[in-house]
C-alpha cells in the first residue's frame, strides 16, 4: 500500500493521512494509490501539513507497517525512547 | 564571562523579533515553505525525523549557571524533559513545535544566548578548549579570541552565503583537546621563536564524507592580525570554493585541489589587501573582551589534600577530574555517558548527551555554588565544571551521584561519542544511539582495564559522530535497506591526530559489539607498558585486529 505522511506545520508531530485528515497515529493512514499527490499539493497550500511524500507500507496483523526503517522510527518514535511512542505496544523489535 | 553589550542585545532582540513575524506570516500563510525553511534554518531550527529540532549556540561551550539553567527550563517547558549535548558544543532540543519558537529563542534572548548560525552556510559557533582559562598546560586563555571570532563571524554581511557550512576552533594548548585540526579553520595560539605570541592557522580540515586533516597554512599570525587573517583566508574560500556540487564545497576540498601552497600564496595576496583596509578591530575591543575573561577570585593557600578513603568518590576524581592552574582547585569533567547497574546485576547505559531538564538544573546550581558559576560543554558531549576547590570535591560528587551525573569514565570505552542517528536524524542511515548503549554495556567492566579508548559513532557519512577520529570508530551505513557499521581504527583527534581506516567488511548491530570488544582483546593481549589502545595499534598495525575479528 502507498501511505502519505508528512509533519504538522504548527507542532512538527508526525502526522498521517487518513482519508479525510490527518493522523498522529500509522494504523489510521489510508491506502492512497495515485491519488496522493492532489492530496499532497492540497493539504501543504493549506499549511495543514509540511513536506509531505509518500512512502510504501504494508498492512500486516500488527497494523500498518512502513516499509522502511527511518519511517517505522517516524511512526513509532525513537527505538532508544519508546516511553514518548504515542503507541504503547512499541518496542524496539516491532519497530525494526 | 563575557557579558552582553547593548548592541549584542539589540542583534539578538531584533532577530527573535524578526523570526515572530516571519513564523506569523508562515503559519497564516503568506510565507511559503520555500521561502520560510531558509529563515528557520538562519534560527537553527530543523526539521527532523519526529519534530522541529532547535539547535542552541553555547559560545566555545561557555555558560553561566543562569544560562544552564535555562537549557533545563526550556527542556521541560517546551520539549520533552531532556536535551542532547552536541559534539560542536551545543544543545539541541528534538520535540520543539513551530509555534513556540519565538518564545523560546525570547527565554534563550532573556539570558544572551540564541540559535543563530547554528545552521546554513555561514561561519557556525566557535569551538574552543574546554579546559581554557583553567589548565595550566595553556599559553594564553585563548577564549578572548574566540569571543572576538564570534563577533566578527555573526552576521558578516560577507560570509553568510558561503560555499557551505564553516568552523572555526581556537585553542591555545598543544594537548589539543577541541579536535582543532579537523576544523574548517583550526587556530592554535603560539609562542614564535622571539616569544612573542601568536596564532598558528591550520585551514582545511574536515570530517564527513572526505576527511581531511588540516594542514599547517601560517605558522604565525601576530594576535592584533587575527582577524584580518581570518578574513583572508574566508575570502579566498568564498571566491574560489565549488559552489556546483554540495559535496566539494567545503574548503578542505579547494585546499586540497589547490595545494597548500597555492591556497597559502592567494590568502597572503588577499591578507596584504586586507592590511590596508585596516579591518581588524581596534585593541580597546578586545582589551574590553579580555576583562570579561579575567581569573575568578581563587582562594590563595588551598590545599591540594583529598581524602581519597571512598572508592567511587577516588575512582571519580581519578577518571573525571584534571589538573587546575590554581593549587588547590581542579577541573571537574562531568559525564553524560551513564551506566546504569540494575537490581538483577545487568547494565543500562544512557544516551550519550542526552540530560534531563532536571540534570541540567543540578549542573547549574553546583555551577554557581562550586565552580565561580561557569560550566562548560565539550564536544565529546560532556560538561565541566572549570574551577572547584577540591575541598568541596566529595560535596560536588555527592550531587552528582544523587542526580545519576557521576560516571567515573571519562575518556573510557563507555564514554563514547554517538551522534542522533537515525533514531532523531533525518540524513542518518543507520541508528548510532543502541549502538552506543550496546557497547556501552558490554564492555562496562571491562573500561578500567582498558584505560584511554576513544569510541565514537556516526550514523551517516557526515560524521558528527566524529568516528574517523575514534581510536575505534564506528560508522553506520544503509546496506539495501538494513543497517550496517564499519568499523575504523586508529583515528585520534588530539596533538597527534589521525584519521581511522576502515578494517575491512560491516558488521550488524549485534556484530559491531563484538567486534570492537575482540578489538580490546587483541589490545590487551599485546599491549606494553603503559601503551594506550592507540598506542598499541599504532605500533602493531591493522592486521592483529583483523585476523582476531574476521579470523
Amino acid at each position: 500500500m502507498k501511505i502519505i505522511t508528512g509533519n504538522d506545520l504548527k507542532s512538527g508531530a508526525v502526522t498521517w493521512w487518513n482519508g479525510a485528515a490527518w493522523s498522529l497515529h500509522v494504523n489510521d493512514a489510508a491506502d492512497m494509490g495515485d491519488e496522493a499527490a492532489d492530496v499532497i499539493a492540497a493539504e501543504e497550500a493549506a499549511r495543514r501539513v509540511n513536506g509531505a511524500y509518500v512512502i510504501e507500507a504494508e498492512q500486516t496483523a500488527d497494523g500498518i507497517r512502513p516499509a522502511h526503517i527511518k519511517e517505522r522510527i517516524r511512526a513509532l518514535g525513537p527505538t532508544v525512547r519508546l516511553d514518548l511512542s504515542l503507541d504503547p505496544t512499541a518496542t524496539p523489535d516491532k519497530v525494526l | 564571562m563575557y557579558l552582553y553589550d547593548h548592541y549584542d542585545q539589540a542583534m539578538v532582540d531584533a532577530r527573535v523579533a524578526k523570526f515572530r513575524d516571519q513564523t506569523r506570516r508562515r503559519i497564516e500563510g503568506t510565507l511559503s515553505e520555500e521561502k520560510f525553511r531558509p529563515l528557520r534554518l538562519q534560527n537553527g531550527l530543523y526539521l527532523q525525523l519526529h519534530a522541529y529540532m532547535l539547535r542552541v549556540a553555547v559560545p566555545y561551550g561557555t555558560l553561566s549557571g543562569a544560562q544552564m539553567k535555562m537549557l533545563g527550563d526550556i527542556a521541560d517547558k517546551y520539549d520533552r524533559g531532556y536535551g542532547h549535548f552536541t559534539t560542536r558544543q551545543n544543545i539541541q532540543y528534538n520535540w520543539i513545535k513551530l509555534e513556540d519558537t519565538p518564545d523560546i529563542l525570547a527565554d534563550l534572548a532573556s539570558v544572551e544566548m540564541h540559535a543563530i548560525q547554528t545552521s546554513g552556510n555561514c561561519i557556525r559557533n566557535i569551538s574552543a578548549d574546554q579546559y581554557a582559562g583553567a589548565t595550566a598546560d595553556e599559553l594564553i586563555d585563548p577564549r578572548p579570541y574566540a569571543e572576538l571570532l564570534r563577533q566578527w563571524s555573526s552576521f558578516h554581511p560577507e560570509f553568510l552565503a558561503l560555499p557551505r557550512k564553516f568552523k572555526i576552533c581556537v585553542i591555545a594548548s598543544d594537548t589539543d583537546r577541541a579536535a582543532m585540526r579537523l576544523h574548517d579553520i583550526g587556530i592554535q595560539i603560539v609562542k614564535n621563536e622571539a616569544g612573542e605570541i601568536g596564532a598558528a592557522f591550520y585551514v582545511g580540515g574536515g570530517m564527513g564524507r572526505t576527511p581531511f586533516i588540516a594542514p599547517l597554512v601560517k605558522a604565525f599570525v601576530p594576535l592584533d592580525e587575527l582577524i584580518t587573517y581570518s578574513e583572508a583566508c574566508l575570502r579566498v574560500y568564498n571566491r574560489y570554493g565549488r559552489r556546483d556540487n554540495k559535496y566539494k564545497a567545503r574548503i578542505k576540498i579547494l585546499v586540497h585541489e589547490l595545494g597548500v601552497e597555492e591556497y597559502s600564496r592567494q590568502v597572503e595576496e588577499e591578507f596584504a589587501h586586507l592590511q590596508t583596509l585596516a579591518i581588524e578591530p581596534p585593541l580597546a575591543e578586545l582589551e574590553r573582551i579580555k576583562t570579561f575573561f579575567a581569573d575568578p577570585a581563587y582562594e590563595a593557600d588551598l590545599s591540594d589534600d583529598l581524602d581519597l578513603s571512598n572508592p567511587a568518590f577516588a575512582a571519580w576524581v581519578k577518571n573525571n577530574t584534571a589538573a587546575h592552574k590554581t593549587p588547590g582547585y581542579a577541573i571537574v569533567n562531568i559525564s553524560l555517558k551513564p551506566i546504569k547497574v540494575l537490581a538483577d546485576g545487568t547494565k543500562e547505559a544512557g544516551i550519550p548527551g542526552d540530560a534531563t531538564g532536571e540534570q541540567i538544573r543540578v549542573m547549574a546550581d553546583l555551577a554557581k555554588t562550586y565552580s565561580f558559576d561557569e560550566l562548560r560543554v565539550t564536544h565529546t558531549q560532556n560538561i565541566v565544571l572549570p574551577h572547584v576547590r577540591k575541598a568541596d570535591l566529595f560535596t560536588v560528587w555527592e550531587k552528582l551521584v544523587a542526580a545519576d551525573l557521576a560516571e567515573a569514565n571519562l575518556d573510557k570505552i563507555t564514554d563514547i561519542i554517538a551522534c542522533p542517528g537515525l533514531d532523531y536524524c533525518t540524513l542518518a542511515n543507520a541508528r548510532s544511539i543502541p549502538v552506543a548503549q550496546k557497547i556501552a554495556e558490554r564492555m562496562a567492566d571491562k573500561a578500567e582495564e582498558i584505560g584511554e579508548l576513544k569510541l565514537k559513532i556516526s550514523g551517516c557519512i557526515n560524521a558528527c559522530g566524529h568516528h574517523h577520529a575514534g581510536h575505534i570508530g564506528i560508522l553506520g551505513v544503509d546496506r539495501k535497506g538494513l543497517e550496517n557499521y564499519q568499523l575504523l581504527l586508529g583515528g585520534c583527534e588530539g596533538a597527534d591526530t589521525s584519521l581511522g581506516k576502515i578494517i575491512g567488511p560491516g558488521f550488524d548491530e549485534d556484530g559491531i559489539v563484538g567486534a570492537v570488544e575482540k578489538a580490546t582483546q587483541v589490545y590487551l593481549a599485546n599491549k606494553e607498558g603503559e601503551e594506550r589502545f592507540l598506542d598499541t595499534y599504532r605500533r602493531i598495525g591493522m592486521n592483529p585486529f583483523k585476523e582476531a575479528i574476521y579470523g
